[in-house]
């Protein structure tokens, strides 16, 4: 009963969101908006749940003294933190609790620590990208037999695309770098999202005939 | 005319005053756009709209003059000029008209007479005004909810040759004054509403700070205020339930009020007028009346009321207009069935059947050969030398939801792990983006322990939540891949940006790497950076793979027949395209 229930629930909500698609009545579209607000719903529980998680493993880690415990220690100060400024609030000149309005997103400790800690960290998370994409571009492009060589050559010619002193020869090989992402390049991709459009249409279907369990822990 | 011919210098761009709006002449050579001055707007000094730029083609062409048909892309911009327009030839007539009278000498009067007449005739509005468009039509969106009509007509005469004057085409509603009635209620129950809330609002906070006052902790400069707060909690006190019994008499009144709109609109033509619902520029003969379907909105068009419309011809000078026949009553009404979609119907239909025959296949005991996938394989290698290297697994979910099919599939993939992991009693680590993945993933490692049969090693810190912050994800897996340096890493489900970040780092700390993702724009990334790529599909078919379930086996037999058939179709749909058979082609149309 404790398998074949979450079965019936999916057979029956994913039958009904196969056809759907195909209905456009308003009374289809009320139904979809209110299942689509469950998974509002369940998330908000699945947060408390999560920031329990998050909360329990820090513990965790700092009581047993593993390996980087202090780096818990941040983590924990920054979420309690965060939650407190985001309460504090002032109002008419008067600091005070505010629970119920959004007194507290003004907050300055709050404002800064959003604004001059997080934002330039995940900016610079962000921005590292660009030194890991030259590394990776190194190790792919080194010709090492002749499909390597194809694709350092093809790199090669689209990145000069963008290259603005390339005097006469500039039109070819813009012409050419045009070619190879408009026709090879547009052909694979789009053969890999056909294949993909078919994996997720026989995927949804064998978890709505019950045939596909792992999201049920049953794989 | 060739003396007044002028030139605009925005030679790669139309110009919407133009009568000739729409077309540009652009002799190739010189790249300009050279009009006469009938041709020229106006207000030429003042042309900016951009409307489309001259083909490179057309460029290159060596004829003197080459007539472009550009097509308006910017419909906002248009209107911006039509109104610019009017209020240009308003403020220079009104120019004119004061230099004439500021003028002393016959001379002057002459030239300024001149001028006048020239730019007069030039300014003026067509006398005549343009023929009216004809075989009006209008009736229920199609395919749609409902709150929705569409009107088409045939193009004026005088649209793109005759006068070719017409500027653009209004179109009329006919509204019943019972509607304005009803906006009142709205605006009314709106402002209550909002009088409401901020009353609400001030009384916690006025209440707080009395308080304080009269323990004697007044905030600063708040004495001076103690007897407004005093009056505006006794205001409030005295007008919030009288405010709120008036929300609930207005809500009323409008629901009454929507329910009384159909009958409002049979009274038709008396008790309401003409109101004009949209405009398209000329040349285009297709509107679409959309209302929205929420009762509470302002722009609310019901259903199954007969409405009245009229599309007027109008020139760039407004008052000069023709009115077209009046079409009606038409009522709007959703679809139970969208017709536009039957190709994506058929699709899911057929593949639907495939798949419940290969099933059916597979169960009855038929081999069905699956290619190996180096990707799947690798991963009981790579959790074996985990075993030995004493090192764990991080397993990472990617971004995507639970709702997502690359996180479903990755489920599966992770129980599998999570058994041989359990079997070979390595360490396993799976921080997690979203809460409610977190929560099955928690379930299928539980699962795949209890498979293994040592439940009892299932340890709640396995599958943890991070955080649902993109990089802050990303820097907490790599400190996990930095300090704990595990000997596998394994990336399936759905990636973004962070894909490469996590690859490379995972690169760098020497892990074996094994990824899988649908999001085409990642698959390179992890092509590059890890050991093994399940491309696209590859990540759906692991299960089946790892399985080797009959049943699974089947969908993925399916899924090669519906390829061989896409491959079959689009072949077809190449040779339709080039031989002109468009009712091959448009029998795979999918619309809205």
């Amino acid at each position: 009963m404790r398998r074949q229930i979450p079965l019936a629930l999916v057979m029956i909500f994913g039958i009904f969101m196969i056809f759907q698609y195909f209905v456009p009545h308003e009374s289809s579209e009320w139904v979809y908006e209110f299942l689509l607000d469950w998974i509002y719903i369940i998330g908000i529980f699945a947060l408390a749940l999560g920031i329990w998680s998050l909360i329990r493993v820090s513990v965790e880690k700092i009581h047993s003294r593993k390996s980087g415990w202090g780096y818990p220690i941040i983590t924990l100060a920054g979420l309690f933190l965060m939650i407190l400024f985001g309460f504090i609030g002032r109002r008419d000149g008067v600091w005070g609790l505010y629970f119920m309005t959004a007194e507290g997103l003004s907050n300055p400790m709050f404002r800064h620590f959003f604004d001059y800690i997080l934002i330039p960290i995940q900016s610079t998370m962000f921005a590292l990208l660009a030194f890991f994409i030259a590394s990776a571009a190194y190790r792919a492009f080194r010709a090492r037999n002749i499909l390597a060589s194809l694709l350092l050559i093809a790199a090669l010619i689209v990145m000069l695309r963008f290259n603005p002193y390339m005097g006469p020869i500039g039109p070819y090989v813009a012409d050419t770098a045009s070619w190879l992402l408009n026709v090879p390049n547009l052909a694979a991709k789009r053969a890999i999202i056909i294949g993909i459009g078919l994996g997720i249409v026989a995927t949804a279907l064998k978890v709505i005939l019950g045939i596909e369990r792992g999201y049920m822990g049953k794989g | 005319m060739s003396s007044s011919r002028l030139s605009c210098k925005r030679t790669k761009r139309g110009c919407p005053t133009s009568p000739l709006f729409g077309q540009v002449l652009a002799p190739a050579s010189s790249r300009r756009c050279d009009l006469t001055a009938r041709e020229l707007p106006r207000n030429a000094k003042t042309c900016r709209t951009i409307v489309g730029r001259v083909p490179r083609e057309a460029q290159r062409n060596k004829k003197p003059d080459i007539r472009l048909d550009i097509r308006l892309q910017d419909f906002q911009a248009r209107l911006k000029t039509y109104t610019r327009h009017r209020i240009t030839i308003r403020s220079l007539t009104a120019l004119l008209l004061l230099l004439t009278a500021l003028s002393g000498s016959q001379a002057q009067d002459n030239a300024d007479s001149v001028l006048t007449s020239d730019l007069e005739t030039s300014l003026a509005p067509a006398a005549l005004p343009p023929a009216p468009v004809t075989e009006l039509k209008a009736f229920d969106s199609k395919n749609d909810h409902g709150h929705s009509v569409t009107l088409n007509w045939r193009l004026s005469p005088d649209d793109g040759a005759g006068k070719n004057i017409v500027f653009a085409y209004e179109v009329y509603r006919w509204v019943p004054f019972f509607m304005d009635s009803l906006k009142s209620v709205r605006e009314k129950l709106s402002q209550t509403e909002s009088a409401i809330a901020e009353l609400e609002v001030f009384e916690p906070p006025a209440k707080h700070l009395l308080n304080m006052h009269r323990e004697g902790k007044p905030g600063k400069g708040f004495a001076d205020s103690v007897k407004f707060y005093e009056d505006t909690l006794a205001a409030s006190k005295r007008l919030l339930p009288e405010y709120r019994q008036q929300v609930d008499r207005l809500r009323d009144e409008r629901d009454e009020g929507i329910d009384r709109i159909p009958s409002a609109h049979t009274s038709y033509p008396s008790e309401g007028e003409w109101r004009k619902v949209g405009t398209v520029v000329a040349g285009e003969s297709r509107f679409e009346n959309v209302g929205v379907k929420d009762k509470e909105s302002a722009d609310y068009l019901a259903d199954n009321t007969p409405y009245y419309y009229r599309v007027d011809a109008v020139t760039v000078n407004p008052a000069v207009r023709s009115q077209s026949d009046v079409v009606g009553p038409v009522r709007s009404s959703g679809q139970w069935f969208n017709t536009g979609r039957v190709p994506v119907f058929v699709a899911v239909m057929v593949f639907g059947f495939l798949t419940v025959y290969f099933i059916t296949r597979a169960k009855r005991g038929i081999d069905l050969y699956v290619r190996p996938l180096a990707g799947i394989d690798a991963v009981d290698d790579a959790i074996g030398r985990a075993t030995e290297m004493g090192k764990p697994i991080l397993y990472v979910l990617g971004l995507g939801t639970a709702a997502d099919i690359a996180t479903i599939a990755s489920f599966t993939i992770l129980g599998r792990v999570a058994r041989r992991v359990a079997e070979y009693q390595t360490q396993l680590i799976v921080p997690c983006y979203d809460p409610i993945v977190m929560t099955v993933a928690q379930e299928t490692v539980k699962a795949g322990f209890s498979d293994a049969g040592r439940p009892e090693a299932y340890n709640e810190d396995i599958v943890y939540f991070v955080t649902q912050s993109q990089f802050a994800y990303v820097a907490a897996v790599n400190g996990v891949m930095l300090r704990q340096l595990p000997a596998t890493n394994v990336y399936m489900g759905r990636f973004y940006a962070e894909s490469l970040i996590l690859a490379e780092t995972g690169a760098l700390a020497g892990s074996i790497q094994i990824a899988g993702t649908d999001e085409i724009a990642q698959i390179p990334f992890f092509i590059v950076a890890c050991d093994f790529t399940l491309i696209g599909e590859e990540l759906y078919a692991a299960s089946a793979y790892l399985g080797r379930e009959p049943l699974l086996l089947g969908s993925l037999k399916a899924q090669d027949y519906a390829k061989a058939a896409v491959i079959a179709l689009a072949t077809a749909g190449i040779v339709a395209a080039n031989l002109d058979w468009t009712w091959f082609t448009t029998l795979f149309r999918v619309s809205r």
